[in-house]
């Protein structure tokens, strides 16, 4: 019986072709938008998530140069007030650090047999592994003692390993960084874009002082990374820091800072809570349009309700109870809602591929709003169709054999 | 005795007069009759065969049907009743016009509960009773007036019902095909099919073995016709 009202139901509407699309687009455009904005939203989320945690956990960024009240950096990169004592301070007097690496970095031309490939030379201590979350593939990072004799050797990024060396085995081999000869000794696992777009693998990593005394000729420091022991300490820390290094500067009361402490996790995660709210808010525009959807379903269900009295009164006359005529109802407005909310989400995850490959958005189409949608089109073809229903099923049958 | 009425009203209320479209019907009708129910426009006739017909229910008075009280019975036991023991003839056909005629047919063992197979055999045969076997397929409005009347009376007996109701059967049809419709009746009356029919044709009535007459909610005269 169940089986054949959804079959008579499903006749019903093919029987109306025009007018059940119609009814249903309310339903296709509300799960559709439903989905394809959740997505989006997600696919936002989501890569904030990842690059949060590409940067490595608990980090703070320390870079040279003063921050204005409106949060724009002044004179970024031009101060040279940060040094590698500061570093070598930060690592031993704050409480809660687990890892601090010291970085300057400047693009080089980089040459491997008849390959060149631009890219950005970081020069750094070993604890930039662990502090930006990266991981040795191939061969091994260098070490402290390397660090201390300023070795020329390098660990590349996977962007720049592929690129010069192909299929070859990279580690041992000899490239040239602006000319000077550098022994590969370690290839990084790969990380992919970073929140920027930027492509995180593009890079080579070679010890701090070399990169300082024999590629760059300075002695200060770009940038110090900070790894906190936990997310509970890294607000102390970055307040423990802020005062060391102002004493270590001599930096009197009213004089502001020289150099700016950040907590890139934090600025992460208010971006995160924007873009949730943003999700949401998109979310619940597109359920209003379900509801609408839903209202629509209502109304053509009236107007088929009263079009089809005398079908009503000859199903009645032939022995159809109220529950038989209010399921035939129910489940032609639960029909109506279950094909719009297929056709919807079809619609929807496509309406997200499309989005993501033309304006190079992340989509995550996500199973949990697919299943929410579907269930909301269900239940609004429920709703909205019990009262039609109800009004089929409480008809008289003589009235509604009479009416004409 | 398959159908017992005593003192059967049907009052209904017109603003502050009361109509009584039924004045008190007693009434017997035994399985196998062939009766027709004759009377003027407006005495009552289709009021009767509605609660004849379980359609609706007498303001007051007793219904036996198949030794069963149905005047006090409830909705939906008026719909099982319906679907069980009666078998419905509109005299405007009432078929479902996007079905086909064998559809049609098997809607009454739908509600009844019948699987899907059972119920296109038992619709198939009761078309071919009705000489329809080659219009099983088709549509009402690819058949006469004469034929669709022959799909209703093959959807009123398919449930093998202890009575068919027929309100004026004939009045939309040419009097050949009417002719052809009584035939069919007669036929199954001879069966042993209990009929009632409403008609104001006196030809029509002819092919009846009773002929009940009405006038203003009242049993004027019930008499038997002797066949030749
Ligand atoms: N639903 C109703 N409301 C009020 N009066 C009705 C209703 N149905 C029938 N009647 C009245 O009852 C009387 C009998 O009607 P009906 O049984 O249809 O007569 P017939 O079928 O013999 O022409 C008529 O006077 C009619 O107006
Ligand atoms: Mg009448």
């Amino acid at each position: 019986m169940l089986w054949e009202s959804i079959i008579i139901a499903l006749e019903g509407l093919k029987a109306n072709k025009m007018r059940s699309i119609l009814t249903m687009l309310g339903i296709i455009i509300g799960v559709g938008a439903v989905i394809a904005m959740v997505s989006i939203g997600m696919g936002v989320q989501n890569k904030i998530q990842d690059s949060i945690a590409g940067l490595g956990s608990n980090l703070l960024i320390i870079t040279p140069g003063a921050t204005s009240p409106s949060g724009v950096r002044l004179a970024a990169g031009s101060s040279t007030t940060l040094t590698n004592k500061d570093a070598q301070a930060i690592g031993r007097q704050i409480e809660g650090v687990s890892a601090v690496a010291p970085s300057v970095s400047k693009q080089y031309q980089l040459v491997y047999g008849n390959k060149n490939w631009m890219t950005t030379v970081q020069g750094t201590t070993p604890e930039f592994v662990s502090v930006r979350n990266f991981n040795v593939e191939l061969g091994r990072f260098f070490s402290n003692q390397e660090v201390d004799t300023r070795m020329r050797v390098a660990v590349l990024g996977k962007t720049t390993a592929d690129n010069l060396f192909g299929t070859i085995y990279p580690v041992g081999q000899t490239v040239r960084i602006n000319s000077a000869p550098f022994v590969v000794v370690g290839v990084f696992e790969g990380k992919g874009q970073s929140a920027g777009g930027m492509d995180q693998d593009d890079v080579v990593v070679i010890p701090l002082t070399t990169a300082q005394e024999r590629m760059m000729g300075i002695s200060y420091i770009q940038t110090i990374s900070v790894q906190a022991v936990s997310p509970e300490s890294i607000n102390q820390a970055q307040e423990d820091i802020t005062s060391l290094l102002r004493s270590r500067h001599k930096l009197a009361k009213d004089m502001p800072d020289d150099f700016t402490v950040r907590n890139l996790a934090a600025v992460m995660a208010t971006a995160e809570e924007t873009t949730k709210t943003i999700t949401l808010l998109l979310g619940n525009i597109a359920a209003i349009s379900l509801l609408v959807g839903g209202i629509g379903i209502m109304n053509i269900m009236l107007v088929s309700v009263t079009e089809r009295t005398r079908e009503i009164g000859i199903r009645k006359a032939l022995g159809a109870t109220y529950r038989n005529i209010l399921l035939q109802f129910l489940i032609e407005a639960i029909v109506i809602g279950v094909t719009g909310g297929l056709i919807g989400i079809g619609l929807g995850i496509s309406a997200a591929y499309a989005i993501s490959a033309i304006a190079g958005w992340n989509t995550a189409i996500s199973s949990g709003s697919i299943l929410m949608a579907f269930g909301f089109s269900v239940a609004i073809g429920l709703f909205f169709g019990i009262y039609p229903a109800r009004k089929a099923a409480l008809l008289d049958p003589i009235d509604a054999l009479r009416y004409e | 005795m398959s159908i017992v009425l005593s003192n059967i009203k049907k009052i209904y209320q017109m603003g502050d007069t009361q109509v009584a479209a039924l004045a008190g019907i007693t009434l017997e009708i035994s399985a196998g009759e062939f009766t027709a129910i004759m009377g003027p426009s407006g005495s009552g006739k289709s009021t009767l065969m509605n609660i004849l017909g379980c359609l609706d229910r007498p303001t007051s008075g007793s219904y036996m049907l198949d030794g069963e009280e149905v005047a006090t019975l409830k909705d939906d036991e008026l719909a099982v009743t319906r679907n069980k023991k009666i078998g419905f003839v509109f005299q405007n056909f009432n078929l479902l016009p996007r079905m086909s005629a064998q559809q049609n047919v098997a809607l009454p063992l739908v509600y009844a509960g019948v699987v899907k197979q059972e119920r296109d055999s038992m619709a198939a045969a009761a078309l071919s009773m009705v000489g329809l076997a080659d219009r099983m397929h088709h549509r009402p409005n690819e058949l006469s007036g004469g034929q669709r009347q022959r799909v209703a009376i093959a959807r009123a007996l398919v449930n093998n019902p202890s009575i068919i109701m027929a309100d004026e059967p004939t009045g939309n049809l040419d009097s050949k095909s009417g002719n052809e419709i009584m035939e069919i009746f007669m036929k199954l009356n001879k069966e042993g099919r209990t009929i009632v029919l409403v008609t104001h044709e006196i030809e029509i009535a002819q092919f009846t073995r009773r002929i009940i007459s009405f006038r203003d909610g009242l049993i004027i005269s019930d008499e038997a016709l002797l066949k030749v």
